[in-house]
């Protein structure tokens, strides 16, 4: 536990009870992380082995980005490929010869498994190995699994960076330590944390996902790495089995969040003194940003579907920065160990659940008539015609949210949609 | 394997959701793992529906299948019951819950439910979207239309259903609007419209109807000809798209019906064929148009296109593979060769070979088109959330004629823009890099997709002054004054163009 986070053991929700939910889940599969996560390693191809439901679902979730010669696509099986297994791996293999062939300036391929093929058990590692021998050094092929059976949403990125750990270069670093931000984010915020990082004194970091495959970041047990996610369980495990060392931290969520972070961060590398100094001026105005929207959000109560693992850092800013009531905090999954730091500044009682059967917490949250209710596309107008103002969850994934000159626009995603309902009733 | 970037269709079980969501009081239990209730957000975003569509996920996850993923299903459809109470009850699996093989028919009849259970074999891996959407149709028509023991007394009016509207089909709202109202004009009478706005109940009485009138093939087709055959209903042809279709309708329905139709009267709201013949239209002639979509709107486009504007239909394709045959025998009528893909890469590259210059087809053509640098219209799914407007806008009956003439050329440079462009060319303000105005922002000129399509070398070179005198034709028709004179070497052999080849090129091809 990083000493500089005020922690008090005696609060928070560090052990309070969780309401454990199965039945209907309304969230996306792991393959939705493609739409993302494609746009931040420029060079790499995400090929999906699935059906036409992974195709269509891909094409629905990524709406016109679809069209600019996207780097994905779904490798269709059909009746053929379900007949017989070997079949199955020269299907794949032609499949992606003619890809790469179209593609030449493909660098890493990504072989994602989905339910169809999880089912069959086509054997996509074998079909990685095999092909990155074929087409290695020009082109690396790897595989996860994005399939909604083993993967909620952003659970896609956590796979796909758990696949790209072991090929990570050593680092030959023997003493020093170094830093790993682990997670993707928007360019525009990785920037300007590498700047603050320089600023602070932090003399080696890297990024993971790196930007392209060719510049991967290295690891070695002098590694400390900070999660930028909440939803990156397995990642950290493969690097730990690597020797690297998780540094824990709340996440870079509002002023408050985003320096705990970096104040981690810093503490890992051994400095302190320059921290403070250093994230100052981005933290004043984070917190100026932060003012305006108080005002309108302070006191109103709000719900969270689960969708992304965002919900636990996201209710934890609008509770303690903005002053928000949290009517119940919904997750896909809670990992207890990466979200201590989080669970401890909710505020004490705050209604706590993990997993879903949609039905009944539409009735829960009927009954409680939250002011804001945060959830999927597929809830959202349904809940709007109810008479609620919703505020659709996959934004939070699409838009830049961390860090501190991001702070305020997080927290405008919020009091958007409640001015709009004022602006419009008036 | 079939390597794709895109779809023009849903696997099947949207195709049934489609139903679902369309009809009142049934509800669907779909066996399907975590992450397949994506699909709600095609209703509740894209069509912008008030409710969630009537559908229940068993989302099993990896865990579950160890255990017993039928005793899931049948929590499911206990649950779904006891919640929603329908009036008939859809059973399902979608595609990977096909491959562990419960059997949801089977399942749900075990739990003894007090309504009818409607089981839906759906081949996820064979079939596709509409196909879906028919056979759910028909499932329900066989299901729940019941067979009168004696005929049906005549009442005082013809009687018909109509069948085929969907949810999220491409303005299924406004022509069942349009459609009713035109039925109203001459004198026909309105049993049940379904799936759109039916219930289990309103199919009970399908049997009422003296016929039926088959709006979408694509949905109906299918529950429609086991009428016929069963109810001894027989149902309407044409497809009541343009005005001459809506009149060849029209004459139809009233044969069904035993009715005198006053064309004349139903007609009166008909701008389109006026606007078509007023001398601002003289420059729609012989526009070279591409034509792509389902296999309904995409014939009835090509027809309205080259019989109500006076376009050249130079493409036609679908990818309806149902529907094959009818396309290529349509597209016979213009003299080519239909294209029946639903690869978009098969259909960017046959846009690109045949240069049209207007493209109306699906929102994939629009941004085929839009790369390419063409006018394009919208006539058929899958579209965007743009395509399910807030206005009244049908493709059918009189109205939708408008609505057509609008759509299709308000993307093309008007006649005296045009005119003035070729008038001025060379003007500092209608210079041919200046884009048309209707585009916006800079001009299309370059970026041709090269790395997809295969576009043979120049056959000859071109002289300088040919170049320049190349120049001298206006843009929008120099791509295929350069085709053409190319081609023209070619087949003469002339090594280079000169300004003669040219002039040589534009006698032969105007002959």
């Amino acid at each position: 536990m990083s000493a500089v986070i005020p922690i008090q053991l005696d609060q928070g929700c560090s052990d309070a009870p969780v309401l454990l939910e199965r039945g209907q889940r309304e969230v996306f599969c792991g393959l939705t992380g493609i739409i993302w996560l494609h746009r931040k390693m420029q060079d790499a191809f995400f090929l999906v082995v699935g059906s036409r439901t992974c195709a269509h679902l891909i094409q629905s979730a990524a709406g016109v980005m679809i069209f600019a010669e996207p780097r994905f696509a779904t490798a269709i099986l059909d009746e053929r490929d379900l007949a017989g297994l070997a079949d199955a791996q020269d299907e794949l293999d032609r499949v992606v010869q003619r890809l790469l062939e179209r593609r030449p300036d493909i660098r890493l391929l990504f072989l994602v498994g989905s339910c169809p093929s999880e089912v069959i058990k086509l054997d996509l590692s074998r079909a990685a190995g095999r092909l990155s021998e074929r087409f290695m050094p020009q082109v690396r092929v790897l595989n996860y699994s994005g399939s909604g059976i083993e993967t909620t949403f952003t659970q896609g990125e956590d796979a796909c960076l758990a696949a790209l750990v072991p090929v990570l270069p050593v680092s030959m670093q023997q003493h020093e330590p170094e830093l790993l931000i682990v997670g993707a984010l928007a360019d525009v915020v990785e920037d300007q944390f590498a700047r603050l990082f320089t600023a602070m004194g932090i003399q080696r970091f890297a990024f993971f996902p790196s930007r392209r495959s060719t510049a991967l970041p290295a690891i070695s047990p002098q590694t400390r790495f900070l999660l930028a996610q909440p939803f990156l369980a397995d990642s950290a495990r493969a690097l730990e089995d690597r020797g690297a060392r998780r540094v824990p931290a709340p996440f870079p969520l509002g002023a408050e969040g985003s320096a705990a972070w970096m104040q981690a961060a810093g503490a890992a590398m051994g400095l302190s003194e320059r921290v403070e100094q250093a994230i100052a001026p981005a933290r004043q105005r984070a917190e100026l940003a932060l003012a305006a929207h108080r005002a309108l959000l302070a006191g109103k109560h709000v719900f969270f579907f689960p969708d992304s693992q965002l919900e636990v850092p996201l209710a934890r800013f609008l509770a303690r920065e903005l002053g928000m009531q949290l009517s119940e905090v919904g997750t896909p999954y809670l990992h207890r160990q990466h979200l201590a730091e989080e669970l401890a500044w909710l505020p004490a009682g705050t209604a706590l659940s993990e997993g879903q059967d949609v039905d009944k917490q539409l009735d829960r949250c009927r009954a409680l008539r939250p002011d804001i209710v945060v959830c999927g596309l597929g809830l959202a107008n349904p809940l709007e015609s109810e008479g609620f103002t919703t505020k659709w969850s996959i934004e939070l994934v699409f838009t830049p949210i961390q860090g501190f000159e991001q702070a305020g626009d997080l927290a405008g995603l919020f009091t958007r949609p409640l001015t709009r309902r004022q602006l419009l009733a008036a | 394997m079939q390597l794709t970037l895109w779809t023009y269709e849903g696997p099947p079980h949207v195709g049934a959701m489609r139903i679902a969501t369309a009809m009142r009081e049934v509800h669907y239990v779909l066996h399907a793992p975590q992450g397949d209730t994506y699909a709600d957000l095609l209703f509740t975003m894209i069509e912008r529906r008030t409710e969630r569509p009537p559908v229940t996920y068993t989302t099993f996850q990896a865990r579950d299948l160890g255990s017993d993923t039928a005793q899931l299903f049948k929590d499911a459809a206990r649950d779904a019951y006891e919640r929603f109470k329908p009036q008939a009850l859809l059973v399902g699996a979608s595609c990977t819950a096909e491959l562990i093989q419960d059997d949801p028919g089977g399942l749900t009849q075990a739990l003894n439910l007090p309504v009818p259970v409607i089981p839906l074999e759906l081949p996820a891996y064979q079939k596709k979207e509409n196909w879906g959407a028919a056979e759910t149709f028909y499932q329900l028509v066989r299901h729940l239309a019941v067979k009168p023991s004696e005929p049906r007394a005549k009442g005082d009016m013809p009687r018909c259903n109509i069948l085929g509207p969907t949810a999220l089909g491409f303005r299924h709202r406004d022509d069942v609007r349009e459609i009713r109202q035109l039925l109203a004009q001459i004198g026909v009478a309105i049993n049940v419209v379904a799936p759109l706005g039916a219930s289990p109940q309103d199919l009970a009485r399908l049997a009422d109807a003296d016929f039926n009138i088959v709006l979408y093939p694509e949905v109906a087709h299918q529950a429609a000809g086991w009428m016929a055959r069963h109810l001894g209903q027989p149902a309407t042809k044409t497809i009541p798209i343009g005005a001459g279709a809506t009149r060849e309708f029209i004459r139809e329905v009233a044969a069904l019906a035993g009715l005198d139709p006053d064309l004349a009267a139903s007609e009166a709201h008909s701008h389109a064929p006026w606007y078509a013949r007023s001398v601002d239209a003289n420059y729609l002639t012989a526009k070279r148009v591409f034509v792509f979509g389902d296999a309904s709107h995409a014939i009835a486009a090509a027809c309205v296109a080259a019989t109500e504007l006076g376009f050249k239909v130079v493409g036609l394709g679908t990818y309806s593979r149902e529907f094959a045959r009818d396309v290529r025998e349509a597209a016979a009528l213009y003299g080519i060769e239909a294209l029946i893909s639903d690869d978009y890469l098969e259909v960017e590259a046959a846009i690109s070979a045949a240069g049209p210059e207007l493209v109306l087809g699906t929102q994939m053509e629009r941004h085929i088109a839009k790369r390419l640098g063409l006018p394009c219209a919208v006539i058929s799914a899958p579209v965007h959330v743009q395509d399910f407007p807030a206005r009244y806008s049908p493709q059918m009956g009189f109205e939708g004629a408008n609505v057509l003439f609008d759509t299709w050329v308000h993307p093309l440079m008007m006649g005296l823009e045009e005119h003035l462009i070729g008038m001025f060319r060379g003007d500092f303000e209608f210079h041919e890099d200046a884009a048309p105005s209707h585009l916006g922002g800079p001009a299309a000129a370059a970026a041709p997709p090269a790395a997809l399509i295969d576009v043979p070398a120049p056959p000859a070179a071109w002289a300088p002054d040919a170049e320049k005198e190349l120049r001298k034709i206006p843009f929008f028709v120099r791509g295929k004054a350069r085709r053409n004179t190319e081609a023209y070497a070619l087949s003469k052999s002339v090594p280079v163009i000169t300004v003669e080849t040219l002039y040589d090129a534009k006698a032969h091809f105007s002959r």
